[in-house]
Formats: structure tokens, C-alpha cells, sequence
């Protein structure tokens, strides 16, 4: 087809302006992807949450805990099949800078809540077995080389002291979206302690985790729960998981904001540079087209070359920017301290989202060219000098 | 510079929308570059004057942050014992046991909720602390369930004008003041009776933290050799007030500088692109003027020269255009989690001579790059073809 | 006394592999203060000589001598400075840059001297009264008439007082009255300010103008 001919022939005419175009829009079409990368991963808490889970916690705010007595009352009520707990330990490994989630859990019913984390079961017997045993997700096993028997040392600050735990497990995640970086331990040697050095914190834990056999039945647990303790000294606030996990996000929302007002921005740069460029090809172009348009070419075929001319440029560029987000993704991954995005890895909403913005822009950038060379008087057009 | 200077501007000013598309695009990025630098300028400032030069901090040595440290009452006692301490008039330390707790409060307009730090603190806790001034209503009693906020939370959160009471402990606190701390942490804290928190969070037999104030700041190093020493304090650890929340924002400000700087370079590639293409079309417009201006005797390196200025003007006009919009930014404040303390943070965007400087080095940067290549070819053009084209 | 000396020159140019020879072997003399046309159809060569003898250009063969200079072995920075002191162009479209004023079309070539700004602008000012063009000078050259704006073009080529006019096509783009206008103004500068010019034309009416008049063609002078 002739136009098809002519796009390419144009789009070839100034290779280096073409080929920089296309860097440009590749440049910024691995920027956008970056940064929607990184609120994605912000949000992977959420997208990790299984329906039929509700948290249930101290309704001041998460550091204060829960007696173990609730358990057995949330456990009786109607749709409730198990009932989990955990405590958050925090401490220091290594140093300050060594970020993961370190917990103490119900060994009993833990795993068969958070199925998503598979531990084969040999380990999972030998984790019961002994009192400070503990289960590592496998991304930790990486990051420090560890192995089953290996001693991990944590420098307590919540609940101070210098502890000691023994890996007997190291569980995979089943989901991409699940954190392979945790650390469980036996919550009843966290309470043995406790009873022995700090008797007034035994006892409690930090929160339960509750699952229920249907999903819709939780705006009825979670309110259920919560009566049960209301205007005890303990009062409860119980939520589905994914509702939990985005109320820590709105803390960070100025940072997601301008995150995401930030990858708009370069959205307005790809269209600057490809606009740029299709402006100087049509003006440069202006006496061709009138040449064209005294040959018998229609406005329809104008608009085909030059549209698609820029459509081109930018599937090419969108392309090669794409290709450029994942090594850049990981770069990123590289630079950041282990730990605060356990999981980063590019999502396919975030390319599809960078193919259709590439693409839209393509368009809108021959607007005002194409806008030009259809308005444009043939006469006017023939007496431009090249 | 041979080729007179007008000859530059001039033509910039010509190709209209080309120079304008241009310039816009390096402005969009010396934006988002200023922009960046001054948000984590602005944590920076906001945390680091929370903290004053004549007090110390004491907390748990493996607590990162206030909230994860625990003092009991007793070495409390042992500390204030200390040498070095401030005395009142009356004799006794000016040392402050606090307790920090995070409650939950529901952002204005449903937004849902965010974490903020409350402080137990004493009357000496007041006195380390001469920033802070009520800006509305009045401090509260001393062993009553009142309770003083704020600016930043007062702005933000619901359910917290004078006269509301906000639910925690199995109590209810009533706001009876709004504090401020001229811009640092805790206009985003809530403010207590330390004793009174305690009880209500059953809490009685320890604290988060000690602040004190050191007789002389020179004797800093005395003091902290004096508490190493005693055996049953080794467990604690002894910070300069500032150098501690120095370190609160370290994390949160490395993060926005190292997203934001990944970023900005990957921008500025896109925007010396852009300027390369500009710059290449201007010396392919211009190559009769190229070559005659080698015929009337002109060298090759004054053709340089020239276009090579005409790019790093661009990038100049872009430069300020992007620091003269990002630095409206500095009417705005922020509000948002800091990692390492996980409570409420509220920080103004703060701009510095040092950030207008860098990011006009920066637009100058990206002029350079983005010049230089069409800048040689320019001044590699043979004479006699560029006069034949037209 | 010959001003220019052209001995045994010729040039080729290439494409791909092909050598295509525009001048063979030309040698001849103008001596100083003359007129000269250099005349011959399209492609004949002889817009490349003139650029030879304005020092633009290189030959393959021979040598040129201006005033006493070998310009085929001056290097290329020297020939740019030897050009700002010996020649004056005046080129067929003018070439006048469009961002600048006539004034400063005219002062431009001063900036390579060492003249201070009053000197410049006493010198350009000067230029363009010689032209005829006192009242028009902050005007832009699209402003301008194609008459008047060749006049610019013609001061600028006088301002600095070069030992030798090169013209190519001098009114190749003017209708009949500007032409004539403008051959006037050459012959003057030639007979009054007793300039050297060397000048190539198409137009029989502007070849007679100069005293002397060569033909080139296929690369031979005749």
C-alpha cells in the first residue's frame, strides 16, 4: 500500500531526528513504567489479601495488644471457622538497616490460615517441635545465606533482651503477590519470657487473624467481633484484610499522589518530544503535501500518512520503552535497601497502561500537524520554499 | 564570542514553538528534580528542628524509633542521677521521662485513617522544649484526661476541635489547645500527662524515652562516657535531641531522594533528547546561514560556540521556569507516613539556595548533552554544501 | 599586475566511487582592479572556481595565488582568517541572516577585527550610505525588496575593505531594475573604489559590465 510506503520512507528521512524521537519516548515510557511499578507495589499488600480474612485488632492503633482470652469468644462465633494470632516483634538483626517482618504466630492454626505460605510438612514438624524454633520465608534464605539449623540472633527493642532462634522451616510463597521475606516464630516462647521478665505483658498478642468460610459474611463477623469487646478496656476494630492493609496505605498517600501525578507528567513529555518533531516533519513538509493534494490525494490519505507516521515513531519507541523498564525496574529493586519492596516486578496492568498512553499520544501529537496540512491552501502550500 | 550574542537569542526566539515546546519539556523536568530535592529538604528541616542543640535523648539501643524503646521507671531514676543534667531552680533535673503511643485518627473528609504519635510528657518536657507555643485554647491540666494537639493534626483529622473528645485508654480526652512548634514533628503529636497515659494504658512501670538538657552542650561527650560506664543503664544509648531525629528522617528522605532521582535522570534524558532534536532541526535550518558565516571568515569553532550557547540557553530558560513553578510548592505542606517512626508526618516542600543552585546545574547539564552533538555537526559542515542548500 | 594567479588547477568531486571532474587543468591571471566575468552553462564549473578563488574550496591540482598567497596551502583556520581580510561575497540569494538587521548584517564581518563597537558601527553606517541604503538599516532583511536587500549584502562584502569582490550570480534573483541597479553599484565600486571583482553570471547585461569576460566550459577555459 502506497501510504504505508510513504510513512515509512518519511519516518526514514531524518533517521537520527527519528531514531532520537524514539529514544525520547522510550525514555520516558520506562520512567512512567518505574514509577507506576513502585505504587503498584505499594498496593501488592492489598492485592495480596484473601477475602475470607478479617483482622481484628486493638481499636487505638495496632501497637497496643489484645488479650489471648478473645480468642476463644471470636472463635465461637457463627461463620467463624479458625481463629490466628500474631505478634509483631520487631528488633534488630544484624543491624538497623536489615528490614523484614518478624512475628510470633500460633503455630497451630497459623499456616492453615495463611495457606498461601507452603511449608513442606517435614519442617513444619520439626518448627513444632522445638520452643524457639523458627519458620524463614525463602527470599530471606538468599539475602543471608541461610540454612535449616542455622542460628538467627535477634537484638530485641519491643520486648528487650538478646533471643535466639533455630531455622527448621523455610517456607515458599504460593502467590507471586506473597511477601517471601517473613519470620515466624513460636508466639508461646515469646509469652514464656514475657512471664518470666515482664509478667504484666503476658499474655497478649497483637492481632487475630480470622477466617471465615464465607467471604460475605464479614461485615456481619467484623461487627459481631467487635460488640463483643466493645467498652471493655480492649475494644476491637475488625476489618476484612484488604481493608486493612489499605488503611496503612492512606498514610502514605502524598507520596502515591505525587507519584502518579508525576507519571502524568511524563506522559506530557512524551507528547512534547513527538509533537516537536511532528511539527518541524509537517512544516518541512508543507510544500509536498500541497504537491500531494494537486496529484489528487484526499485529506483521508493525508491524514493516514501523518498519523501514521507518528503512530509508528511512538509503537517503536513505546516498544523499545518497554523493553527498557524491566532492567530498569530492577536496578531500581537493586539500589533500594533490602527489604522495604519484598516484591518488585513489573505488572502487566503497568504495560498495558504504558502501550495505550505511548499510543494515544501518537495520535494526539499529529493532531495539530495533520490540522495544519489539511488546512492549508494548495497554493499557499506550493509557494513554501522546501 | 565572535558571533555577536543576539544572533543566539534571536533565533530562539524565531522558531517559537519549537524553542517553546522545548523549553517546556526541560522545564517539566528541573520541576520534578527541584520538586524532589525539596520535598526531602523540607522532611529534613521539619524533623531536624524538632530537635535542639542543649538536649539529649536517652532510649533503648536496639529501638529504632521512640515508640519500640522502653525505659523502666526505675532506670528512669538512675538516669536522672546523671551527671551533666540542667537543674531547675529548685535543684531537681531538667529530664523528661515521656511515653509515646500510636492512636488512630480518621483523616478529615473520609480519607481514612492515619497513625499519630501521643506523648506523655511533663512539666520539664515543656521546658525542653521552648518551640512549642498554644496557638489556640490552653494547655491542659496537669492530672486531668486533657490533652493538646497540633497544628498539623487539627488541619488534618476530624473529631479534634477544641471542646471534642477523642477515645482511647477506655477514656475519653478532651482537646482543650491547639499547639505550635513552628513547622517541626510535633505539630503532627498530641500531648498529655505522661501519668495520666500511663494509667489509662496500663503502662505504669515504664516510658518510651528520656529527654534531658545538658548543663553546657560541650559536656556531651562526659555525659554519654558517664552512662556507658554504669552497668545497669547498658542497655540505653544517648543521642544529641537533633542528631536523633536526623536519623527518624533518614529513610524516608533517602527514599524520596533516591525515586526521585532515579527518576529525574531518566526525565532528563528524555528532555536532552528532546533538545537534541531541537538543536539538530536548528542547525539543519540554518545551514546557509552556517555557511556563509564561514564564508565571511568565521571558524568552525565559533559555529560551535555558537549553536552549543544557544543550547545551553534553552536549558537556562527551562531551568528557571521549572525552579520558578516548583519553588509555588513551598506554600504547600504535606502530610505522610514516616517509615521509620510509622506516625504522621506533616513537612513543608522547602526550597534552599543550594537547591536552585543544583538544579539550575542540572537544566545547564541537560543543555550541554543535548547540545553539543548538533553543536559539532554544525561546525563540521562543509562550506561550499551548505551554501548550495536551500 | 596580476592579483590572482591560477596555475594548472582542477578539481573532482566524488560519488560513491565515480570521479566526476568539474576543472581540468585552468590557468590564467586578473590582474588587479579589473572587472572580471566568468561565464559558461549550467554545470559548467564555474560557480566551483570562483569558490576556489574565494578560498571555500580546494583544488585537487595546481595552485591559486591572491595577492601574493598561495591559498591552496594555507590551512583551514588560516583561510578563514585570510578570507575575513581579503574577500567580500555576494552570493545569488543574498544570504543574509534573517534574525539580524541590516545594520547588523553589515557590522557582522567586523566582528573578526579587532575594531572597537564606534569603529564598527562608523564603518557599517558608512557601508550602507556607499549603497545607497542610509535610511533602511535597522530594518529586517524580509522587510526588504530583493534590490535592496543584494545592497546589504553588497555592503556587507565592502565593509571590511577586502582586497578582492567574488560575486556569484549577483542578479540571478532580481527582476530587471534591481539588476540594473545593481550592476551599477559593482561598476562603481569597481571604477570608483577601484575594487577587484570577480563575478559569475548567466545575464549578458551583466557580463557587459566587466571588462573581461572568459567562458567556461567542461571544465575549460576559453
Amino acid at each position: 500500500m502506497i501510504i504505508l510506503k510513504l510513512i515509512l520512507k518519511n519516518a526514514l528521512r531524518h533517521k537520527l531526528r527519528t531514531a532520537l524521537t524514539m529514544l525520547g519516548i522510550a525514555v520516558a515510557v520506562s520512567a512512567f513504567g518505574l514509577l507506576q511499578t513502585v505504587v503498584q507495589m505499594w498496593y501488592l499488600g492489598v492485592e495480596a489479601s484473601a477475602a475470607n480474612r478479617l483482622i481484628a485488632r486493638h481499636s487505638v492503633s495496632f501497637i497496643f495488644p489484645l488479650p489471648l482470652a478473645y480468642r476463644d469468644r471470636i472463635a465461637k462465633i457463627p461463620g467463624v471457622e479458625n481463629v490466628t494470632y500474631a505478634n509483631w516483634f520487631g528488633g534488630v538483626y544484624i543491624d538497623k538497616k536489615q528490614f523484614f517482618a518478624r512475628m510470633a504466630i500460633d503455630n497451630e492454626t497459623f499456616f492453615d490460615v495463611y495457606p498461601e505460605l507452603v511449608v513442606p510438612k517435614d519442617q513444619l514438624e520439626s518448627f513444632n517441635r522445638e520452643r524457639n524454633a523458627c519458620i524463614i520465608g525463602e527470599d530471606l534464605v538468599k539475602r543471608y545465606n541461610l540454612k535449616l539449623g542455622d542460628i538467627v540472633p535477634i537484638d530485641g527493642d519491643i520486648y528487650p533482651g538478646k533471643w535466639e532462634f533455630v531455622v527448621r522451616g523455610i517456607y515458599r510463597p504460593r502467590d507471586k503477590m506473597t511477601d517471601p521475606s517473613n519470620m515466624f516464630f513460636h508466639w508461646k516462647y515469646l509469652d514464656e519470657q514475657l512471664k518470666a521478665d515482664w509478667p504484666e505483658r503476658a499474655g497478649a498478642i497483637g492481632w487475630y487473624v480470622i477466617w471465615i468460610s464465607n467471604p460475605s459474611d464479614a461485615p456481619r463477623v467484623s461487627e459481631q467481633v467487635d460488640q463483643l469487646f466493645a467498652n471493655s478496656s480492649a475494644e476491637t476494630k475488625t476489618e476484612t484484610e484488604r481493608s486493612f492493609q489499605q488503611g496503612f496505605i492512606a498514610s502514605a498517600g502524598a507520596i502515591l499522589t505525587a507519584m502518579n501525578f508525576i507519571s502524568f507528567v511524563i506522559i506530557g513529555i512524551i507528547m512534547l518530544v513527538l509533537g516537536n518533531t511532528m511539527i518541524m516533519a509537517a512544516r518541512e513538509r508543507t510544500r509536498e503535501f500541497a504537491v500531494m493534494k494537486t496529484l489528487g490525494f484526499k485529506t483521508g490519505h493525508l491524514i493516514g500518512l501523518i498519523g501514521g507516521e507518528s503512530l509508528i515513531i511512538s509503537a517503536i519507541g513505546s516498544a523499545i520503552g518497554l523493553a527498557l523498564t524491566f532492567p530498569i525496574t530492577e536496578g531500581f529493586a537493586t539500589v533500594l535497601p533490602k527489604g522495604w519492596f519484598p516484591i518488585f516486578h513489573v505488572q502487566t496492568t503497568t504495560l498495558i497502561l504504558a502501550c495505550a498512553a505511548a499510543l494515544l499520544v501518537g495520535l494526539a501529537a499529529s493532531l495539530f500537524p495533520i490540522q495544519r496540512a489539511v488546512k492549508t491552501r494548495i497554493v499557499d502550500g506550493l509557494r513554501q520554499l522546501g | 564570542m565572535k558571533i555577536p550574542f543576539k544572533y543566539t537569542v534571536r533565533n530562539l526566539l524565531t522558531r517559537r514553538l519549537t524553542t517553546g515546546l522545548t523549553v517546556i519539556g526541560i522545564a517539566l523536568v528541573v520541576f520534578v528534580f527541584t520538586a524532589v530535592l525539596m520535598m526531602a529538604e523540607g522532611v529534613r528541616k521539619t524533623l531536624i528542628s524538632t530537635g535542639s542543640e542543649e538536649n539529649v535523648m536517652i532510649l533503648r539501643k536496639s529501638a529504632t524509633a521512640e515508640i519500640t524503646s522502653i525505659i523502666s521507671v526505675e532506670d528512669v531514676n538512675i538516669i536522672k542521677a546523671l551527671p551533666h543534667i540542667a537543674q531547675r531552680p529548685d535543684g531537681k533535673p531538667i529530664a523528661s521521662g515521656e511515653g509515646v503511643v500510636i492512636v488512630n485518627l480518621n483523616y478529615q473528609k473520609g480519607k481514612g485513617f492515619g497513625n499519630v504519635t501521643v506523648r506523655g510528657v511533663t512539666p520539664e518536657g515543656m521546658t525542653l522544649r521552648p518551640q512549642v507555643k498554644l496557638v489556640q485554647g490552653r494547655m491542659f491540666q496537669w492530672g486531668s484526661r486533657e490533652i493538646v494537639i497540633g497544628q498539623s493534626i487539627y488541619k488534618r483529622f476530624e473529631g479534634v476541635t477544641l471542646g471534642e473528645k477523642i477515645k482511647y485508654g477506655g477514656d475519653l480526652w478532651t482537646v482543650v489547645g491547639v499547639m505550635d512548634s513552628d513547622g517541626s514533628g510535633f505539630d503532627s503529636e498530641i500531648w498529655g500527662d505522661v501519668d495520666q497515659l500511663s494509667q489509662a494504658f496500663g503502662r505504669l512501670s515504664a516510658v518510651s524515652i528520656v529527654l534531658l538538657r545538658l548543663d553546657n552542650p560541650g559536656n556531651f561527650d562526659d555525659f554519654k562516657a558517664a552512662l556507658t560506664k554504669d552497668i545497669r543503664l547498658q542497655y540505653f544509648d544517648a543521642k544529641r535531641e537533633k542528631q536523633f531525629y536526623d536519623e527518624q528522617s533518614e529513610d524516608l528522605a533517602f527514599f524520596i531522594r533516591i525515586l526521585g532521582t532515579v527518576v529525574t535522570i531518566i526525565f532528563s534524558a528524555g528532555a536532552m533528547i528532546g533538545a537534541m532534536i531541537t538543536m539538530y532541526a536548528a542547525v539543519s535550518n540554518r545551514t546557509v546561514d552556517i555557511g556563509t558565516l564561514r564564508a565571511l571568515g568565521f571558524r568552525r569553532r565559533n559555529i560551535l560556540w555558537t549553536f552549543f550557547v544557544e543550547s545551553i540557553f534553552l536549558a537556562l530558560f527551562g531551568g528557571a521556569a521549572g525552579i520558578v513553578i516548583a519553588s509555588i510548592l513551598q506554600f504547600f505542606s504535606v502530610s505522610m507516613i514516616n517509615f521509620t517512626s510509622f506516625t504522621e508526618l506533616a513537612f513543608k516542600f522547602a526550597i534552599s539556595p543550594g537547591i536552585i543552585f543544583r538544579s539550575f546545574v542540572f537544566a545547564v547539564v541537560m543543555g550541554i548533552f543535548g547540545g553539543f552533538l548538533p553543536a559539532v555537526r554544525a561546525s563540521r559542515l562543509n562550506i561550499v554544501n551548505a551554501l548550495r542548500s536551500t | 599586475m596580476a592579483i590572482i594567479s591560477i596555475a594548472g588547477v582542477s578539481k573532482s568531486y566524488w560519488r560513491d566511487s565515480l570521479e566526476i571532474p568539474v576543472l581540468r587543468n585552468i590557468t590564467f591571471a586578473i590582474a588587479e582592479g579589473e572587472f572580471f566575468g566568468l561565464m559558461g552553462p549550467s554545470g559548467s564549473g564555474k560557480t566551483t572556481l570562483l569558490n576556489l578563488i574565494a578560498g571555500i574550496d580546494r583544488p585537487s591540482d595546481g595552485t591559486i595565488t591572491v595577492a601574493g598567497t598561495d591559498v591552496t596551502a594555507l590551512s583551514e583556520s588560516m583561510l578563514a582568517r585570510w578570507r575575513a581580510t581579503n574577500i567580500g561575497f555576494v552570493f545569488q540569494f543574498y544570504n543574509l541572516m534573517p534574525v539580524l538587521t541590516a545594520f547588523e548584517n553589515v557590522e557582522l564581518p567586523l566582528f573578526l577585527t579587532k575594531l572597537s563597537k564606534n569603529e564598527r558601527k562608523e564603518r557599517a553606517e558608512f557601508a550602507l550610505e556607499v549603497v545607497g541604503l542610509g535610511d533602511r538599516i535597522h530594518h529586517y532583511p524580509k522587510q526588504l525588496s530583493g534590490g535592496q536587500e543584494q545592497r546589504v549584502a553588497i555592503a556587507r562584502a565592502i565593509v571590511a575593505d577586502p582586497t578582492l569582490l567574488v560575486a556569484d550570480e549577483p542578479t540571478g534573483d532580481l527582476d530587471k531594475v534591481s539588476a540594473e541597479e545593481i550592476l551599477k553599484l559593482l561598476e562603481r565600486l569597481n571604477t570608483e573604489f577601484k575594487k577587484t571583482i570577480v563575478m559569475v553570471t548567466h545575464d549578458p547585461r551583466a557580463a557587459d559590465k566587466a571588462h573581461v569576460v572568459k567562458h567556461l566550459d567542461k571544465g575549460e577555459l576559453s
